[in-house]
């Protein structure tokens, strides 16, 4: 077992190491030249000796592989550059707006976790009569709401008409539910359909019927129903982390949610590139670190994957 | 019954190509159906609910809302619609590409390919429209690029699948250049799949299109667009909650109509059984030998 | 004494509008093992399952199935549970899907005796390595801590058994034991239920299309071809003067097959068999 784990951490070197690259690349597409960005920022006039110099500074002029093994190391230790917009240090920016996205994030999951189970539940009981017909429609409709839409919807019913949340911002408890109800929305319906699925499927399972076989008591063959459904939705739940933190990007501006979804955004209309470098590359990294999690957690849990791993 | 007798019956399934076919049309002839100019300025009648002359009411600098939504088709559908071609198209090239060639180029194109798959799409485009700014035509080439992996995945993997079946193995003994036993056999045996998860996907992009130019990423102003009309409805909210309704309503039927449209042809590529009506189930059981009619079972 | 009796059952399936058994009627008598003999498609396990009451929704049912003095067809829901288990058990086909994956072997026995015979854990437990230790496991205590994928499909059905020795049913209920097998787990298999005849007396139900089988188990045999019960009697009637033709054909061809073997086993296999008129190349 402690073998697989060494195993997978290894294999993930050489991915990050080619999704970063692949990130560097990207980063390096961009148009505008930085040296003068960096100077603009500084209010220096950019003419061509300036420029130049400034470009021997910040070492534009060396190998595509030396400047991505220097950015490489830079991050690693934690220096990012600096934001454009307002000189701070990008990691400090980045520090103060990761935790708020997080607590959003975990929020959404839990609300889509709850939710997704119980209706899910609900479904394959009632499988294909009315009660069930009607609960997926209703959710595939959700589905099918833009989320900004469904967020300008929510804020103007709960907020402006019933007056019962708060529009916007990070202030107290009740103003994290309607963005995370807003974001949850999306995923709902994809997460509905895959429990009800797996517990339809498993509830004809052969090892059911044998239960029943048996002569076991009803709530006991339910129970090997779900947690068997629920086992296999597991990896679905956790691949859902990284998804629900690059949806925050617009939950968050919708309502003025502190976190790196609204600073991505408004670096990218400010054309802030230091910004957008790091959020890329964290977003990779987080990425992958998910995936990895994952997979160890999935095996760590069902003993058929567990014989494999050996 | 075949692929598109299921797909007939399916009333459903019709019913969304149906809408979505005069979606299109509407965005063809929009210059003909529009009521007004949707750029033209009418600030004294701003923020009016719908009425004869204005369909859908007008906006906040007195622009006619229906006739924003009906040239909105044009970006936002119509550009959904160029992202998803030259995704399938490029998906498809590099895909049969990786399927015929030799072990390096296949190796080069399905090493690149999972490194961009082991990114989250939203992530990527995002990234995308970081590096090369805002604008229609950068959102466009973001969904491109971040979609095509997974096309040239699933294109090579079909292509692996058919070249091993038996049927294009007895075309190649007699000789079938390999264009035409793609034309013939893995065209066909592949476009299934595709057009379902194209389906699917388009759904996906128009709110990926309309999500970023709510943000503001997306068309300029005064461009029409679902998603910037929305933006343009959020700074009203409070007082005018009826201008977030006609662009979002729009949104909302076309990607209904696609994601059934999606389910319906996944569904004809299936075959599915199906539960007898309760008159059919009488009837059985009347079957031979004159039997006597069985009391009703309730379902167990 | 007759423990079970069938009369005039139907059995309709609504998904694809057929009728899957056609008036089958016949009974088992106490303490006797009664063969079920056919095709694949021919109804046996549609039969039995009935008897269980454990066929989806879509399977619709007529007729009578006679149990301890009722029609347990007419039972509710709550009564037919109470049967299965305890009064009549059944032994599964496909022993490797037959367990629950994520559950240790033990834990699962155990289980069932808590559940179904009202035992303390420990009791449970006891019970569980005594019937393993009978069903001639090497070590049963590496079983019992197994989870199901780590154990053969011989190994699992042999714990199927052993449930079944624990539970200590009126009747026991064999789907097709030894067809997922190979042949020496088979004939394990097959002396498994000889013993488990001799030693608990227990009524059993042996559905099988292996003729071999069934003529070493079964007392009296039925024969059932697209739903129909096509004939019924002792073993030794049945298959040794059969009236029907579909009977006959079925004893002839195992017949064939078993001289062959015989054949080709004395003479080392180069003599060429008659095959009543048609060339072997043609078969």
């Amino acid at each position: 077992m402690k073998q697989y784990v060494i195993k997978r951490i290894a294999g993930t070197v050489p991915l990050l190491l080619l999704v970063t690259f692949l990130a560097f690349i990207l980063i390096n597409l961009r148009t505008s030249d930085p040296a003068e960005i960096a100077l603009r920022v500084n209010q220096i006039t950019p003419t061509e000796e300036v420029v130049q110099s400034m470009r021997e500074e910040l070492g534009l002029d060396d190998p595509f592989l030396i400047r991505y093994k220097n950015w490489m190391m830079d991050s690693f230790q934690g220096s990012l550059g600096t934001s454009y917009v307002n000189k701070k240090p990008v990691l400090e920016e980045l520090r103060q707006a990761i935790p708020p996205t997080l607590e959003l994030a975990g929020a959404t999951l839990i609300i889509i976790v709850f939710f997704s189970v119980s209706i899910g539940i609900i479904c394959s009981i009632f499988e294909n009569r009315w009660q069930d017909r009607f609960l997926r429609g209703f959710i595939f409709l959700l589905a099918a709401m833009p989320s900004f839409w469904i967020g300008l919807l929510l804020m103007w019913y709960f907020s402006v008409y019933l007056g019962w949340l708060p529009t916007s911002g990070k202030n107290g408890p009740s103003s994290i539910i309607l963005p995370a109800v807003t974001l949850s929305l999306t995923f709902l319906s994809t997460y509905v359909r895959l429990i009800r699925n797996n517990m339809i499927q498993n509830t004809q399972e052969n090892f059911i019927l044998y239960a029943k076989l048996r002569g076991l008591k009803q709530s006991t063959v339910m129970w090997k129903v779900f947690s068997n459904s629920i086992q296999s939705a597991l990896t679905a739940f956790g691949m859902s982390i990284p998804r629900l933190i690059a949806g925050t990007v617009v939950v968050e501006n919708i309502f003025a949610w502190p976190g790196i979804g609204r600073l991505c955004v408004k670096a990218i209309f400010n054309s802030d590139y230091p910004v957008i470098q790091a959020y890329i590359l964290m977003m990779a990294v987080l990425f992958i670190i998910c995936n990895l999690l994952v997979d160890i957690v999935v095996v760590m849990i069902d003993p058929r994957l567990r014989r494999e791993a050996k | 019954m075949s692929f598109f007798k299921r797909l007939q019956q399916d009333k459903l399934g019709i019913t969304c190509l149906l809408f979505l076919g005069v979606v299109s049309l509407a965005g063809i002839f929009a210059p003909l159906i529009a009521p007004h100019d949707p750029t033209l300025l009418q600030v004294d009648m701003k923020l009016a609910m719908p009425s004869a002359e204005y369909p859908l009411g007008t906006d906040h600098l007195g622009r006619c809302l229906f006739s924003r939504v009906l040239f909105g088709i044009r970006t936002t559908f119509f550009y959904a619609l160029l992202a998803m071609g030259v995704t399938i198209f490029s998906g498809v090239a590099f895909g049969i590409l990786a399927g015929y060639s030799n072990g390096r180029v296949r190796e080069v194109i399905l090493r690149f390919c999972d490194a961009m798959l082991s990114f989250p799409s939203e992530v990527m485009i995002l990234a995308i429209i970081g590096i090369l700014g805002p604008g229609i035509m950068n959102i466009v080439i973001a969904n491109i690029l971040s979609k095509w992996a997974w096309y040239t995945r699933m294109i090579y993997s079909s292509v692996q699948q058919y070249r091993s079946k038996n049927y294009v193995k007895f075309a190649q003994v007699h000789q079938a250049s390999p264009i035409y036993i793609m034309r013939k056999h893995i065209v066909p045996g592949i476009s299934g799949e595709v057009t379902t998860h194209s389906t699917l996907e388009m759904g996906w992009v128009i709110l990926s299109i309309s999500s970023l130019s709510f943000l503001g990423l997306g068309v300029q102003p005064p461009a029409p667009e679902w998603g910037m009309m929305l933006n343009e409805a959020k700074n009203v909210l409070f007082t005018h909650p009826w201008q977030m309704i006609p662009a979002g309503i729009t949104i909302l039927l076309v990607i209904v109509a696609l994601n059934f449209l999606g389910d319906s042809l996944q569904q004809a590529m299936n075959s599915k059984s199906y539960m007898a009506s309760p008159k059919q189930q009488r009837k059985l059981f009347r079957l031979g030998e004159g039997r006597k009619m069985v009391s009703d079972h309730t379902d167990r | 004494m007759t423990i079970l009796t069938v009369k005039h059952l139907n059995i309709v399936d609504l998904k694809t509008q057929r009728r899957i058994v056609k008036d089958a009627s016949f009974s088992v008598q106490k303490n006797s093992c009664l063969g079920i003999v056919g095709e694949s498609g021919s109804g046996k396990t549609m039969t039995v399952r009935e008897i269980l009451g454990v066929n989806p929704r879509w399977i619709q049912s007529e007729g009578e199935i006679i149990f301890e003095g009722r029609n347990i067809l007419k039972d509710n829901e709550k009564q037919r549970r109470s049967i299965r288990g305890q009064k009549i058990n059944m032994i599964l086909q496909d022993a490797m899907t037959a367990f629950n994956p994520i559950e240790k072997m033990g834990v699962q026995m155990k289980q069932t005796f808590m559940q179904v015979l009202g035992v303390s854990r420990r009791e449970a437990e006891r019970l569980s390595l005594e019937s393993l230790k009978k069903l001639n496991f090497s070590d049963s205590l590496a079983v019992y801590k197994s989870y199901p994928h780590e154990l053969s499909g011989g190994m699992l059905q042999r714990c199927m058994i052993a449930i079944a020795l624990v539970l200590k049913p009126d009747i026991i209920i064999a789907d097709e034991p030894t067809t997922a097998l190979d042949s020496i787990n088979q004939l394990e298999v097959v002396n498994q239920f000889q013993s488990l005849k001799e030693m608990t007396g227990t009524t059993l139900i042996l559905i099988s299309h292996d003729l071999g089988v069934v003529q070493r188990l079964a007392d009296s045999v039925i024969v059932m071809k697209d739903g129909e019960v096509l004939e019924q009697g002792s073993v030794t009637d049945v298959f040794n003067e059969p009236k029907h033709a579909y009977t006959q054909y079925l004893v002839s061809t195992r017949q064939q097959l078993s001289d062959s073997f015989m054949n080709t086993l004395h003479s080392g296999g180069n003599k060429e068999y008659d095959y009543g008129g048609e060339s072997p190349e043609k078969l």
